[in-house]
């Protein structure tokens, strides 16, 4: 017979009432309001009887561009919760210093700043990034959809599952205190043995492997899908830029997993490669996990490059100068970001020839950048430039971004680096140019292509309050930042003995709640478009005077995008067709071969979600179970050859007939 | 600046395409590619971290105590083997003859489980011997390796199965004979990684 505690640790592993933290007074707070807002929109969705429709118009869609959506909703869901962890931080170091000991203890404090970077960075910029290239580039090589739709789905339930898991720590459990890249020997299970570290781990494999097969896909996509016409040189920049971006994503995310493996074994089998003792190395961890590390800053910023070029050339009414340059810039980018990994740890001791390399290979990313940002503004030159709000973005974002360059040229020299290593000035470099370069970018490509996925414009003048908070707010947190850290002041600190650094630090504080007015004025900017969207409606399909192939059909487009598979003949191509009296198609529709929905990829990484949990809680019976599951279910989708369908001519007749008394084109 | 477009006015060019094409079926050979470079680099991590570690015995057994060379050359012809059968089964299968693809695949897949039963025995004779993963950065890099290695076959043995099944059902029909084919280079990709694992681990590692 088992003893009662023998019982509940075969069922429940070491998960126990403990795990709740009710004691915690923040985290309940946070968490009765998580569960009241869940429970309103249960309640909402059950009241109008939507669950239905979501499932088989969303969940479990193989549409690109409702996938894209969904990413877009997780990224902007998850840029709240990291973006109060944010909030928590400062605040708490604003209040923290002298006698004051602020409102977090360190032991939350250091799973917030962990939380902080591994949610902004995985489950905000990442799925935002995704979501983007998922809904545009299909859209822009003229393609129906990607080339594996079912496992576009799955990539994007993975993330989402990750996402899960890691909230989910936040109200069972801990989350990780060992920083965003989890160093051992910290990481390990003699310095870290909570559950924290564990949801880091399988949170970051579950979203991983999406990650990694989403790259594949949308890689295979731009390669053996393009329109007839479209060589690689007549590719729209946004384009090239996500096959730069998802080429990384396969070389870098393996090693990801396989990193992320070797810690896991050292942490449940006692393996010894990142320890102290038997033989252990941690400094082989720092290597692998910036191997994949300083490409990934790079998968996020491509794609961004890419949206600036767009929007550029489309505000400026001109075609982008040195589109040629531009391309060899953003492969050229990617090319040097394998080869710069170790500026992350030049205190290592490597030796100043191997620092000296690598510094080099760091400086040398900022040419074909440069280039870049000349390119922008030749563009800019003598253009009929429109100020529209997603042009604005790209305004804030060159100066701001050139700034965060040149701070990060100063730290790729080794000796600057091994006086600013782990300080604050770090941290406003890469706040510079992630923030400034990527979240920029993404929030200009959101009201850039929102007409385009919805229907209806933005509203401007929210969307210019937004812009406006975002800039200031920013330089208001990041500029005191900066002096912080030429002052010596290190990160992740919880607590300050000089009452110096507090105006600083005050200051910091006000810009973020400035920031925070930023993102309030998106979501509200949100919420006010769509209760105007009939005045902001746009008919056309093209209400910017778009150049690339996504403006070419309706807004929101058909379920296939395209009646007809357009034929390109020129580098924007769409503006192209309009200077020469394109008129779209009115007869001869045909049936299109479509894709089928499946629910699979739900059930699958629902799984996978499942079996993470478990393996954090060591409640083996249900990892093997739900990892038994997992394969049974892959195996009996494949069983499955019945996967596509034909949307009939008068269907399709039909879709296009709505379309009928619009005008063709804006030319 | 290229410019390709003619002046306004010339006759309009075909802008979109009237047929529907049949999609090829080469965007899953293509997509598999880049899904092995991937496991490629996956090994390539696990190949490095034994470079790096696997000379650090911690006092204990090193790979020229351990290794069994004779067990690990009949493991390796077995795995070869195996990819030669694989091949003779992708001839049957352009031959479009089910019973012959099938008997090939039965006796690949009887290679593989018969690699992976030695590789178990050869695990379970170290872990015996006190050669367990926790005893030294090396032993672990060793397990590491040739385990992930070890558990892509059993995956490939479970895949083979799978279509076996498939292959018997509905024939050799356009989708298993894609399927087969990407098996197939996963096959092949593990006999690659296996010829690194078999010099790099044990023939130098003997010699150490």
């Amino acid at each position: 017979m088992f003893s009662n505690s023998d019982l509940s640790q075969l069922l429940f592993g070491r998960l126990s009432l403990e795990a709740i933290p009710y004691h915690e007074p923040i985290l309940l707070g946070t968490f009765i309001v998580v569960a009241l807002g869940g429970l309103g929109l249960v309640g909402a969705i059950t009241w109008y009887g939507q669950w239905g429709y979501l499932w088989r118009e969303w969940f479990t869609s193989v549409d690109h561009k409702k996938i894209g959506i969904m990413y877009v909703i997780l990224a902007i869901v998850m840029l709240l919760r990291g973006f109060a962890d944010a909030v928590m931080m400062i605040t708490q170091k604003a209040l923290s210093v002298g006698a004051a000991e602020g409102y977090l203890p360190p032991h939350h404090y250091d799973q917030v700043f962990t939380a902080h970077g591994s949610i902004m960075i995985f489950f905000m910029a990442m799925p935002f990034v995704t979501g983007v290239m998922n809904y545009i580039m299909p859209l822009q090589i003229g393609a129906r959809d990607v080339a594996f739709p079912f496992l576009n789905n799955f990539s994007f339930w993975m993330t989402a599952g990750g996402a899960v898991l890691t909230m989910m720590s936040l109200f069972v459990g801990e989350f990780s205190r060992a920083t965003w890249l989890a160093y051992p020997p910290l990481s390990g299970a003699a310095y870290s043995p909570g559950v924290g570290v564990d949801y880091y781990i399988w949170g970051l494999q579950i979203a991983g492997v999406g990650t990694t097969l989403s790259g594949i896909n949308l890689i295979a996509t731009i390669v053996k899908m393009r329109a007839p016409g479209m060589t690689m040189m007549k590719l729209p920049v946004f384009t090239w830029t996500t096959l730069a971006s998802n080429a990384i994503i396969v070389t870098i995310f393996p090693v990801l997993t396989a990193t992320l493996v070797l810690l896991a074994l050292d942490r449940y089998v006692g393996t010894r490669f990142f320890t102290n003792d038997f033989g252990g190395n941690s400094m082989l961890y720092m290597n692998l996990i910036w191997i994949w590390g300083h490409p990934e800053v790079y998968v996020l910023i491509l794609p961004a490059f890419g949206i600036y070029s767009e929007v550029v050339s489309t505000f400026c009414s001109k075609r982008l100068f040195g589109y040629t340059s531009m391309v060899y810039a953003t492969m050229v980018i990617a090319l040097v970001s394998w080869l710069v990994w170790l500026h992350h740890f030049f205190t290592m001791g490597a030796g100043a020839n191997v620092n000296a390399f690598f510094g080099i290979t760091t400086m040398i990313i900022s040419i074909p950048t440069g280039a870049k940002v000349f390119n922008w503004l030749f563009t800019m030159y003598r253009g009929k430039i429109r100020f529209e709000t997603p042009f604005i973005w790209v305004i804030g974002f060159i100066p701001t971004f050139v700034i965060g360059g040149l701070t990060g040229v100063l730290l790729a020299v080794p000796p600057a680096d091994f006086v600013l290593h782990n300080s604050l000035f770090l941290v406003a470099h890469f706040h510079n140019v992630i923030i400034g370069g990527v979240v920029f970018g993404l929030l200009a490509g959101v009201q850039y292509w929102f007409p385009k996925a919805f229907g209806y414009k933005l509203d401007p003048f929210w969307g210019k309050v937004s812009f406006w908070c975002w800039l200031v707010g920013f330089w208001t947190t990041f500029t005191p930042i900066y002096i912080l850290g030429l002052m010596g002041v290190t990160r992740r600190t919880q607590h300050f003995e000089d009452p110096a650094v507090q105006p600083y630090l005050t200051i910091a504080a006000i810009g973020v709640f400035i920031i925070m007015a930023g993102i309030a004025a998106f979501v509200f900017q949100l919420f006010i478009s769509y209760v105007r969207r009939e005045k902001l409606h746009d008919l056309t399909g093209d209400p910017w005077g778009g150049r690339t192939l996504e403006w070419s059909t309706t807004s929101p487009p058909p379920p296939y995008n395209f009646a007809f598979t357009p034929v390109v003949h020129d580098l924007d191509a769409w503006w192209d067709m309009k200077k020469r009296g394109y008129d779209h198609p009115l007869e001869g529709f045909r049936p299109i071969h479509m894709p089928k929905n499946t629910g699979t990829g739900v059930i699958l990484a629902g799984l996978s979600t499942v079996l993470g949990f478990a393996l954090v809680w060591y409640i083996w019976w249900l990892a093997a179970l739900s990892f038994v599951a997992l394969i049974a279910t892959a195996i009996v989708h494949t069983f499955n050859y019945n996967r596509d369908y034909f949307i009939p001519a008068e269907e399709v007749v039909r879709i296009e007939g709505q379309r009928m008394a619009q005008p063709a084109g804006g030319a | 600046m290229h410019e390709t477009t003619p002046p306004p006015g010339a006759t309009a060019p075909v802008f979109y395409e009237q047929e529907e094409h049949a999609h090829g079926d080469g965007g899953t050979l293509f997509g598999f590619w880049i899904y092995l470079m991937g496991d490629s680099l996956i090994f390539a991590v696990l190949f490095a971290t034994y470079g790096v570690l696997g000379r650090n015995y911690a006092a204990g057994p090193s790979g020229a105590d351990l290794f069994d060379l004779r067990l690990v050359a009949v493991n390796t012809s077995l795995l070869l083997l195996s990819s030669i059968t694989y091949g003779f089964a992708m001839l049957e299968m352009d031959r479009d003859r089910i019973r012959q693809t099938l008997a090939w695949l039965a006796v690949t897949g009887l290679f593989g489980a018969a690699f992976v039963g030695i590789e178990l025995y050869e695990f379970s004779h170290l872990i015996s011997e006190g050669a367990t993963p926790q005893r030294s950065a090396f032993l672990s890099s060793f397990f590491a390796l040739v385990g992930t290695h070890g558990l892509h076959v059993t995956f490939g043995i479970l895949w083979l199965i799978t279509l076996m099944v498939q292959v018997r059902r509905r024939g050799l029909i356009l989708e298993n004979q894609r399927r087969l084919m990407c098996l197939s280079m996963f096959w092949h990709f593990l006999d690659v990684v296996w010829i690194g694992v078999f010099t790099f681990v044990y023939l130098i590692g003997v010699m150490r």
